[in-house]
């Protein structure tokens, strides 16, 4: 960096400054009603109010958090639904394809198209470097899920993209060179949705595997349970759409498949928010807690409609939006579990300091690292 | 794929591929004789060139930096402790005392977490603008600084540290720690960079490329001290390099040099680890039998530190983590799992369009 780089830096800062700090004596007006309604909840909390999951004693360093807050915004979130639904329309799209169910097909192609255009988007604006985005290109790199993913989702949208552009040969000239476009792009669609199928899946759950890669508690102990989560997931939104857009004589494989995925969510799900001890605690309290209740509550909903409305158009559209809804919000509310774990010291001091006296009686040294 | 590349004892350098690799380097930070001078972090902004972290009272002792961000790339952690008189008595004449009836410098266990409760409240509920993301942001529970804590004026303490609420003074010290990021043998960072901007050095170390890194965030969740941040306005990731640029001109690393007191110890791993032992034994010798050595075990979660300490506590007291372990342990295990989901996922999309055998 240059002089003139910080110096310029150093300007911004200043001219920031007013409108960036808060008045003076704000901090402190904070900090007492804070401790005003921690009181409170101490007095709450002794009446017995919270006794499902005892405080947590750990020591620290003024309270402060252990580990940095994940940096990604909520695009992010928005990716892992958008990429699971890309991958799971295009595996519809296919299925749908070789069994002859045209309008189905069609929804499949081009709502995967539109989502990983989307996904696109999400990934590179949640850069802090979003000109270089193509440094991700660089390296292949087994140990980075978002490396394996990069490649992953760039072989799914090549198959994706050739897939989705075999709809649109029925407004080609039938003649010409764009004739022939018009007669080899069926098959070509054919071949690439097949690789687009065969390539869904890694697509739909690296992402697990990308937020359990991390130090972050409640996402690295979740580990064995998020592949599924987002296999569900991903097949319950792309059902959901194939519900929503194809008519009742097409929709047989999705309302099977809606209902497998939102069961596979779900199940995945509870263990994700119940086995894990004191991290799964994240994923039951707070705004991301309620996110989860209500992805439940929609998942269920659209899987029950989608078995009770092989006869109605309307509900089956209704069925198909709750799934979609489901999905979201489960992405919203893992996304929201995991940074808020990361921001409390607790889910990182405590656990560990469980696992170091689980090893001390057998192990007279601190240094002792088993698995 | 060789041994222990994810997880366990392991020689960095050679296993990133260099040949004839100089000594593994790093640092031993013996926080027993940290003074909390600061020049640490003065020396690595100075050298670095790394921007200004913000000016501002954190109410935490002694301590405005906060914590290691991507514009702090040392940080001196100052805890308030109070230690038992009665203690002291048992121990007879000061271990590294002071003159008349004064109590020893470091000694006695500690009777409650922090000397000050309510400093250490305020302290906790405190953010602070570093320019960095997520930088040094409020305790979420800052009852976890103090389980004693008292009513809170809000004024600057007019109390003296170690004053119990009921107007009798404890005996109290001051624990001092510089802080860095620890060049872990298996580094949660460099496994996870996506662009290849993080590298394993020569020396053993870890170094990000500035021109290389895109800003995606990964190495930030992936470390398990919470070391490596992101720069606001910049966008790209920042932690300590080890000075690899003075390294390679076979300089020592800015802060070592800056250390007035040798707190901050820089050398060959295997030859800080020997004298870090050595250190060790003399205070446990001495009566000081809560120090202990963190990050220097190459059996640990993460193989080891490159820079490792010496603590006269907890490490959560330090704000480390006790038990760390990288997150790529775990990551055939992840990688079979997500297989195992994808190959569910393909079957029920083939049995809902194929059916078991009917069609409806």
């Amino acid at each position: 960096m240059t002089a003139g780089e910080m110096g310029s830096m150093g300007r911004e800062a200043a001219s920031r400054e007013p409108a960036g700090r808060p008045p003076v004596g704000d901090r402190f007006r904070q900090f007492q009603s804070s401790l005003r309604r921690g009181e409170g909840k101490r007095e709450r909390r002794e009446g017995g109010e919270r006794s499902m999951v005892p405080r947590a004693e750990f020591r620290s360093y003024y309270g402060r958090p252990v580990l940095k807050e994940p940096v990604w915004h909520h695009d992010i979130a928005a990716y892992l639904f958008t990429g699971g639904l890309a991958a799971a329309s295009s595996m519809i799209a296919a299925g749908a394809d070789l069994t002859g169910r045209p309008v189905l097909r069609r929804t499949g192609r081009l709502t995967s198209l539109a989502a990983l255009g989307a996904s696109t988007y999400f990934l590179i604006n949640d850069l802090g470097r979003p000109e270089r985005f193509h440094h991700m290109l660089r390296v292949a790199k087994p140990t980075s899920p978002m490396s394996v993913g990069t490649w992953i989702l760039s072989a799914f949208g090549v198959n994706a993209g050739a897939a989705a552009a075999a709809e649109f040969a029925p407004l080609l000239p039938q003649r010409g060179v764009l004739g022939l476009a018009r007669r080899v792009l069926p098959p070509v669609g054919r071949g690439a949705g097949l690789a687009a199928f065969l390539l869904g899946p890694p697509l739909a759950t690296y992402t697990a595997v990308l937020l359990s890669q991390t130090a972050v508690p409640s996402w690295h102990e979740a580990r064995r349970y998020l592949p599924f989560v987002f296999a569900g997931s991903a097949s319950a939104a792309a059902s959901g759409v194939g519900l929503i857009a194809a008519p009742l004589s097409e929709t047989g494989p999705v309302r099977r498949l809606g209902v497998a995925g939102a069961a596979l969510d779900l199940a995945a799900m509870h263990r994700v928010e119940h086995s894990m001890g004191l991290v799964s605690e994240p994923y039951r309290i707070g705004r991301q807690g309620r996110l989860l209740r209500a992805a439940r509550a929609c998942t269920a909903a659209g899987a029950v409609g989608a078995l009770v409305s092989r006869r109605s158009r309307v509900l089956s559209a209704l069925s198909g939006a709750a799934l979609v809804a489901g999905s979201v919000l489960t992405r919203f509310g893992i996304f929201d579990a995991g940074k808020a774990s990361a921001r409390d010291p607790k889910y990182t001091v405590v656990p560990q300091r469980e696992r170091l006296e689980a090893r001390a009686p057998s192990h007279d040294h601190e240094g002792f690292a088993g698995s | 794929m060789p041994e222990n590349s994810l997880y366990g004892p392991l020689d960095p350098a050679p296993d990133a591929g260099y040949v004839d690799a100089p000594p593994r380097m790093g640092f031993f930070t013996d926080t027993s004789v940290c003074i909390g001078c600061k020049a640490c972090e003065v020396a690595c902004k100075e050298w670095n060139n790394v921007p200004e972290h913000g000016l501002d009272l954190l109410g935490m002792s002694y301590d405005n930096t906060g914590g290691l961000t991507a514009n702090s790339w040392r940080h001196v952690a100052f805890i308030e402790q109070p230690v038992s008189r009665d203690r002291l008595a048992d121990r007879g004449t000061g271990v590294g005392g002071q003159a008349g009836n004064q109590p020893p410098a470091f000694a006695g266990m500690p009777t409650t977490t922090v000397a000050a409760p309510e400093s250490a409240v305020a302290a906790a509920t405190t953010g602070k603008e570093t320019g960095t993301e997520p930088g040094v942001v409020p305790g979420p529970e800052p009852a976890a600084a103090a389980p004693a804590t008292t009513q809170f004026l809000g004024m600057p303490s007019s109390v003296l540290p170690g004053q119990l609420p009921g107007g009798e003074r404890t005996d109290f010290r001051w624990l001092m720690m510089s802080n860095v990021c620890k060049h872990c043998t298996h580094a949660g960072c460099l496994d996870v960079c996506p662009t290849g901007a993080l590298f394993r050095t020569e020396f053993g170390t870890v170094v990000v490329q500035e021109d290389i890194c895109n800003g995606c965030g990964y190495c930030i969740s992936g470390c398990p001290y919470g070391v490596i941040d992101q720069r606001k306005g910049d966008g790209r990731a920042w932690k300590c390099t080890l000075c690899y640029d003075r390294l390679r001109d076979d300089m020592m690393p800015a802060c070592a040099k800056a250390c007035p007191t040798e707190s901050i110890q820089y050398g060959p791993l295997d030859e800080l680890r020997e004298r870090a032992a050595a250190r060790l034994e003399h205070l446990h010798g001495i009566g000081e039998t809560s120090a202990r050595l963190y990050g220097n075990d190459p059996e640990d979660g993460v193989g080891g530190d490159g820079a490792f300490f010496l603590l006269l506590d907890e490490p959560e007291v330090y704000g480390l983590p006790p038990d760390p372990v990288v997150p790529t342990r775990d990551l055939p295990e992840m990688w079979r799992t997500a297989g195992k989901a994808a190959l569910t996922m393909a079957a029920a999309v083939a049995v809902a369009f194929l059916g078991l055998g009917r069609r409806r």
